[in-house]
């Protein structure tokens, strides 16, 4: 068994004991600890490699080809390394819950786990739709809602994911029919990714099936207009869902564009009308998201729409395609699931103390809570982009990665699109400092009272935070382990 | 030992326990029960052992009998899910005795047996007559299964539903079976093969005598427009029945029609084209009008009949698409795989209500609501057998699914693969509306239920199958990749 078998394995062994009778707790938060550092530890032994490693197959079928293999590049590792800490966090964040709680949350993080480390294209697909199901049931059965509102929700987010996978697998088929030429047909990433470099398709076809992949993974990532099931989703579910969903799951789509979409079909992002609407739907995301944020009366609802409106960054980086874009992209990937993380995890805790989050029945916290304070100011400053943090580096890498060709005085539309794109910096300013203040700072609102976490229940937040600063300050570390997955 | 003469051992073993229980009517159902489980169970050891080549076959039977990888799986096939029902049936004696007229359950265990040699032989058949004669022992047998919850007035209603109906397509089928004679003066599958690569042989007759004879084998698959009796019938009927009709009557009617359309669209025959046409169409409805008014019901035995409608219109599409060059399942082993991942899941599915209904539960959605406090590992199995219905990845259904479209992809029949899509689409909503219901909190202050250890044994094993084919279906590979000779060149 391999080490990236092993990091798939033990949440799901781990949520199969605790189904067994394990005490939820110990177990979850055993395996979880132990599968952070064994990611750790692939991390470290890829530093400065390149190409993918740690690869081992089992043939399941002959015709049509289809192996469990596993292999982990740059960005796989880097995204598992997302995943492991980010589960981790929301396991430990959970007080007094019953088992399905633990259980959901190994299930989302192995499924997570499963569709960054398989080099399959059908377990690639398969651990996705594995961890999609918990994520519905415990936004139905456990949500912050009424019975009927939160089971609305749950569906309306089915339908929207469940659609959108559908596309996704007609595309990947589709995908798999073209590449397999006249020979059997093969699932294997790799095969099709030599078939692809070999004989390239022509660019119109190229473009048909990015688009088609790009509907696919783009409703899973909440790409404008596919966007509405997700904010009303992160606002509903239990705080430990939203962490991974909107912290982990949510970078499968982006992650299969990067690994699967851009590598097979060079050209199709650049064909004229698929960037165009690429760059539409990802204004949208950005603009008119910036400005539903702006408008939202609550923390849960702030931070759920802001969550969708980041993705059209990570859009960006990959219309424009180029090395420093793509890396922008995968390392914004990474700083945005863990600050929502940080910020849905902070967020579940002050809904639980005050049982609001209207922003005008808050004010004043910084008094009570001094360390909930600095911690949640790292959560949306990350947010907003200030240099010092990962988000800023993700960020700037993809607006440099639009300008690689730059002419004076013709501006291509990427390039507009970027400055356009400019201005949602600002809006993130305008809504997370407005959120901040208006929690925070002023006076303490009447009748409000909330205690600082104990050091125990500081310590995930902290985890995610002090990550956030470390891979802010030192991007290389992130950088490095991507010297040619791109 | 010949396979026949386990066939025949099988039948003679339902006649003796008829007997028995008519002469000595002081056995107890346990030990008929028993004795016929024993008695399946030791042929399908039999035919585990016995050997596999045509020529083992007596030679009186050999001109209507073959033994193919096919014959050998769909007798495999049938001899597990009789005795699954056997045992079904037994497990859920005590509530269904209450609706039989003598409080007996007699002819419950000696008929699946008669069914059971019924499908073994017609999985080898080689000529319609045999496969007439076949079909009419499990028919005629499921009429009397049907209706044996006598004092329900759904369990008559749908005996009588089902025997008109049934009656009817028998004769259809005849009909059927009589133009393919007049057109192609043979009734052997390989003699049509080859009079319908003859371009003397007349078209049309031909083509109509095979459109009629797909009529009367869809009603038995339950292909739409011929699928209106399913919902009815199988929501009357006892549960081990519908579980037996869903999975091996409908087995036994797709191997019927795997070897008819061997023959119908074998290398240049003059009707092939037509009736692939023929079979997009009707492939396509069936699946949506399976699944479409499934999302509707709110009886969950209702809701597993339309779906098991739908499951035979992807099985058709399957049917249409042959061998090509990179995707070399042919499409009977598509067919078979299809199937024998579609047994664990249904079965578990119509267990999970047999025990419910035992523990005097309705088979509303509704009923399921809190089942996960209740019973969480019955919650967990059903969820399993639901989510695998579905086409839920990891799980053994979606392998079947996957490799319909993926046919239907390779041959580009984008029409009917959106069907297939639509229905697949509409068939999670249904599922999991189901599943959300039992992990529902609202009005769980209700008791636990229990159910005996073998039902758990059973029940767990068969979910292990679904997760296991689910990742490795390898072990029935050998299916999918028959090396099965085309019908023509033998």
């Amino acid at each position: 068994m391999s080490v990236l078998e092993l990091i798939i394995a033990l949440p799901l062994l781990a949520a199969l004991a605790i189904w067994l009778g394990a005490p939820a707790r110990a177990a979850s938060l055993g395996a979880t600890f132990i599968n952070l550092i064994l990611v750790l530890y692939t991390a470290v032994q890829y530093w400065g490699k390149t190409g993918l490693a740690f690869t081992h197959s089992r043939p399941i079928l002959e015709n049509p080809s289809l192996s469990f293999a596993v292999g982990a590049d740059g960005i796989s590792i880097i995204l598992a390394l997302l995943t492991a800490l980010v589960m981790l966090a929301a396991i430990w964040q959970i007080e007094d819950r019953p088992p399905i709680f633990y259980v959901s949350s190994l299930l989302i993080g192995g499924g997570a786990l499963g569709a960054f480390l398989t080099t399959d294209v059908f377990f690639i697909y398969a651990f996705h739709e594995l961890a999609l199901i918990p994520t519905f049931l415990m936004i139905a059965l456990h949500g912050r809602a009424e019975p009927a509102q939160r089971k609305a929700v749950a569906w309306k987010a089915t339908i929207y994911l469940g659609v959108g996978s559908l596309v996704l697998l007609a595309g990947l088929v589709w995908l798999v029919l073209e590449f397999s030429g006249g020979s059997k047909l093969t699932f294997d990433l790799e095969a099709l990714r030599s078939q692809a470099k070999l004989n390239p398709l022509p660019d119109a076809k190229q473009a048909q099936i990015f688009f088609v992949l790009l509907l696919g993974f783009g409703s899973l990532v909440s790409l404008f207009p596919f966007h509405s099931w997700a904010a009303p989703a992160y606002a509903t579910a239990p705080t430990p869902v939203a962490m991974l969903h909107s912290g982990v799951l949510k970078k499968f789509g982006l992650y299969g564009l990067i690994r699967i979409a851009l590598p097979l079909l060079p050209q199709g992002a650049h064909v004229e009308w698929v960037q165009n609407a690429l760059l539409l739907m990802l204004l949208g995301n950005i603009l008119v998201m910036g400005l539903v944020t702006i408008h939202a009366s609550r923390l849960d609802n702030t931070l759920a729409n802001s969550s969708v409106m980041h993705m059209g960054y990570i859009f960006l980086g990959i219309a424009a395609g180029t090395e420093i874009a793509l890396k922008g992209a995968v390392i914004l990937m990474f700083a945005h699931g863990i600050s929502i993380a940080l910020l849905f995890g902070l967020c579940g805790r002050m809904r639980n103390q005050l049982g609001t989050l209207e922003y005008n029945k808050l004010g004043g916290l910084a008094t009570h809570a001094p360390a909930f304070t600095v911690l949640f100011a790292f959560g949306s400053f990350a947010s907003i982009g200030l240099p010092g943090l990962t988000n800023f580096a993700g960020e700037v890498l993809i607006f440099l990665g639009n300008f690689t060709e730059f002419k004076a005085g013709v501006l291509t539309n990427l390039q507009w699109t970027v400055i356009l794109a400019l201005w949602g910096v600002v809006m993130s300013a305008v809504y997370m400092l407005r959120a901040y203040r208006s929690i925070f700072h002023g006076s303490p609102a009447t009748g409000l009272f909330m205690i600082d976490p104990v050091f125990s229940q500081r310590v995930p937040f902290i985890m995610l935070a002090t990550t956030l600063l470390v891979t802010g300050c030192c991007p290389w570390l992130l950088l490095n382990l991507m010297k040619s997955a791109l | 030992m010949s396979v026949f003469t386990i066939e025949a051992g099988l039948a003679i073993l339902g006649l003796v326990l008829l007997l028995l229980e008519a002469f000595k009517p002081d056995i107890s159902r346990r030990t008929l029960g028993l004795t016929a489980i024993a008695g399946a169970t030791l042929a399908l050891v039999l035919l585990t052992i016995a050997p596999h080549d045509s020529a083992s076959l007596p030679g009186f039977i050999q001109p209507w009998h073959q033994l193919d990888s096919l014959a050998l799986f769909y007798k495999g096939f049938a001899l597990v899910i009789t005795i699954l029902v056997l045992w079904l049936t037994l497990e859920c004696a005590p509530y269904l005795t209450r609706f039989t007229v003598d409080g007996k359950l007699a002819e419950m265990f000696s008929l699946p047996l008669i069914v059971c040699a019924g499908m073994m032989w017609m999985a080898s058949a080689r000529d319609l007559v045999t496969v007439f004669v076949a079909l009419e022992l499990v028919t005629v047998s499921f009429y009397v299964l049907v209706a044996f919850a006598r004092k329900s007035a759904f369990s008559l209603e749908a005996g009588v539903k089902y025997l008109i109906l049934g009656a009817l397509s028998t004769g259809v089928l005849v009909y059927g079976i009589a133009w393919i004679y007049g057109a192609t003066g043979t009734m052997s599958f390989d003699g049509i093969a080859k009079a319908l690569a003859n371009p003397a042989t007349s078209k049309t007759t031909a083509l109509f005598g095979a459109a009629v004879l797909l009529c009367g084998l869809g009603f038995k698959v339950a292909a739409a427009p011929f699928h209106m009796w399913v919902p009815d019938v199988y929501q009357g009927a006892p549960t081990p029945v519908t579980a037996f009709l869903s999975v091996g009557s409908k087995a036994a009617g797709f191997v019927v029609l795997t070897r008819a359309l061997d023959a119908f669209m074998a290398e240049g025959s003059i009707i092939g084209s037509e009736i692939q046409g023929f079979l997009l169409v009707i492939g396509s409805l069936t699946a949506l009008l399976g699944s479409l008014p499934a999302m509707f019901q709110t009886s969950v035995k209702r809701l597993l009949a339309y779906s098991s409608i739908s499951h035979a219109g992807y099985l058709l599409l399957a049917l249409a698409c042959r061998e090509s060059a990179r995707f070399d399942l042919s499409s009977g082993g598509v067919v078979a795989f299809y199937l024998a991942t579609y047994l664990p899941m249904t079965v578990l599915g119509f267990l999970g209500l047999g025990l419910m209904r035992a523990n005097g539960l309705g088979e509303d959605i509704k009923d399921f609501a809190g089942l996960a406090k209740r019973n969480p590992l019955l919650a967990l199995l059903m969820t399993i057998s639901f989510a695998s219905l579905a086409g839920l990845p990891l799980t053994a259904g979606f392998l079947g699914k996957l490799f319909v479209f993926l046919g239907l992809a390779d041959h580009g029949y984008w029409g009917a693969m959106s069907c297939a899509v639509i229905a697949a689409a509409a068939g999670f909503y249904y599922y999991f509306k189901t599943i959300l219901a039992m992990y529902t909190t609202e009005g769980t202050d209700v008791p636990a239920l229990t159910f005996s250890g073998p039902a758990k044994a059973v029940a767990g094993a068969l979910a292990l199958v679904i997760l296991i084919l689910g990742v490795y279906p390898k072990p029935l590979q050998s299916v999918l990749t028959s090396d099965r000779p085309a019908v023509l060149a033998k």
